[in-house]
């Protein structure tokens, strides 16, 4: 599973990084948008049962967590990506 | 004192117009950056796409409340990007930016609005699953489809408009699974004619579904979202037997449940709704509740959708109006208070059209995961049943984890009321507890 773009890819570009590799996303990206535009999943469950990749979008279900350099952990879907983040999936 | 106004959706909106136009200058607070809610959500800056392209047969209303908030803005105090986390007599505790305040205040008009209500079945925590209402934020806010090839499964007209939506976007909709048996028939039904140009909206979303050789199918019962890792397909069952769809990604949805989590805290009685089969808060036709100073409006207390959240919002803050002994329109009261009227008939009939499919959550297997926070099964709940909710999520923390149980919540008191044997408003609700969300430790602490 990968997002597609349908629209608004006329936007700047983002350089960020994940997991430390360089990655590129559009100005406007929430952190879930931008990572899974590169990359399948969000974050690896604590419990052992695999990946995953956010659920709701709204900032309810706390399932897309990850860590940004400087700001601790923060939820994916309703940060937004700028110019240099550092990102790490837990 | 104040007034606050909590969640600048449709009901805040039409709460805040109210009280400026009464001369109070009321807090609005909202954990978006912005107005709007969750279905008139604003594009980040720099967006381009029409409101038509975005709010389709409803972007008139979406244009009319952006508007309308715009120009409230110099006369409201606006908190955007700020997370009420707890209430407490006469206080709110806010988290912004890391930073935490009390904000004070004499009355609260909570509007918290809604998420989806989902039914748990294998494989639904794998990447690629996501809500319906998730599927359309991505869509709508980011411009992204969850997927190349996406099924929606579910039921509701959130599943028809967000296919819909999808395939006008140019996404590739690879089926639309109604566990509804013959919704087609049910959007016939008499009541739903009451909805006048609602219900219209709906029929055209599935014709035109149908018409653009969109597979659907009615009355399905699905078996599991499969896949090693990632999505490769949705398996289900109807009457003619098992089938198979490939997919790549999935969004899933049984209707909307409202956010009450913080009517909760502030001590609101709870009344269990036998049509939307949850535990809502108790208020008035007016929006008052037995807490003095707590008001509510809009799906943050009963589903009703966007447009019966604008009359909501507008309605309780005339309750407000009076009760701080200012002069109230009592015209306008009684336009609000008629419209209101007409909804709540046009949504009883959508409510039992639709109705949420509890046997389908009570009868999940034993290994699939119930609590997606922590991955606990529902075999896990059976085995620690106890004949209360609260006290069997102490023994398993089904309910307990990162999401306080909004995700699996209503689908837990299924499988607990199932495994008991009794009627699942015997098995009580899950209580709210602060934080509403993670916070930082040394934001709990200050608070």
């Amino acid at each position: 599973m990968r997002l597609v773009r349908l629209a608004e890819t006329a936007r700047p570009a983002v350089a960020f990084t994940l997991d430390g590799a360089p990655a590129t996303a559009l100005a406007g990206d929430t952190l879930l948008t931008a990572i899974l535009a590169n990359a399948e999943h969000v974050r690896t469950s604590e419990f052992g049962d695999g990946n995953r990749a956010g659920f709701c979008w709204m900032g309810a279900c706390q399932d897309c967590w990850v860590l940004v350099q400087g700001e601790g952990r923060v939820r994916a879907c309703s940060t937004y990506v700028a110019q240099g983040m550092a990102v790490l999936r837990p | 004192m104040t007034v606050a106004v909590v969640g600048a959706g449709p009901a805040g909106t039409r709460a805040a117009e109210v009280l400026v136009q009464a001369g109070l200058r009321p807090v609005v607070i909202d954990e978006a950056p912005d107005n709007g809610g969750r279905i008139y959500q604003r594009p980040p800056a720099g967006f381009r796409r029409s409101d038509g392209d975005l709010y389709g047969t409803e972007a008139h209303k979406a244009q009319a409340l952006h508007r309308r908030f715009d120009q409230l803005r110099g006369a409201i105090d606006l908190r955007a990007s700020t997370l009420v986390w707890d209430v407490r007599p006469q206080q709110l505790l806010t988290l912004r930016d890391g930073r935490s305040e009390t904000i004070g205040f004499e009355q609260a008009i909570l509007c918290t609005g809604a998420m989806d209500r989902v039914i748990p079945l294998p494989g639904w925590t794998l990447p690629g699953v996501y809500t319906l209402g998730g599927a359309q934020v991505a869509l709508k806010t980011q411009g992204c489809a969850i997927g190349q090839a996406v099924a929606f499964l579910g039921t509701g007209p959130l599943l028809w408009l967000v296919a819909y939506q999808y395939a006008k976007a140019g996404a590739r909709v690879a089926a639309v699974l109604d566990t509804t048996d013959f919704a087609t028939k049910a959007w016939r039904t008499g009541g739903l004619l009451r909805g006048g140009r609602t219900f219209l909206n709906g029929l055209r979303y599935v014709g035109w579904l149908r018409w653009r050789g969109v597979r659907i199918v009615e009355g399905v019962v699905p078996e599991a979202i499969e896949g090693d890792g990632e999505v490769t397909g949705l398996r289900y069952r109807t009457r003619h037997g098992t089938h198979h769809i490939a997919c790549d990604a999935v969004g899933i949805g049984w209707g909307l449940k409202p956010e009450t989590q913080l009517a909760d805290l502030a001590g609101v009685s709870f009344a269990f709704d036998p049509v939307q089969r949850g535990w809502l808060p108790v208020r008035n036709e007016a929006g008052r509740t037995d807490i003095r100073g707590i008001y509510l409006a809009g799906d943050g207390v009963r589903i009703g959708g966007a447009d019966v959240a604008e009359l909501a919002g507008a309605r309780v803050a005339w309750a407000v109006v009076e009760d701080r002994g200012l002069p109230v329109d009592h015209a306008a009261v009684a336009r609000l208070d008629r419209a209101l009227q007409r909804q709540a008939k046009f949504r009883q009939a959508l409510d039992r059209a639709f109705p949420y499919p509890h046997r389908l959550a009570a009868g999940m297997a034993d290994d699939t995961i119930l609590c997606r926070c922590e991955a606990i099964t529902a075999g896990a709940m059976r085995a620690a049943a106890t004949a209360e909710v609260n006290r069997t999520k102490a023994l398993t923390r089904i309910g307990m984890g990162r999401c306080q149980g909004r995700v699996c919540g209503p689908a837990a008191a299924e499988v607990l009321a199932a495994a008991l044997g009794c009627p699942v408003e015997q098995v009580g609700r899950l209580r709210g507890q602060p934080p509403v969300k993670p916070i930082p430790m040394r934001t709990a602490a200050a608070g």
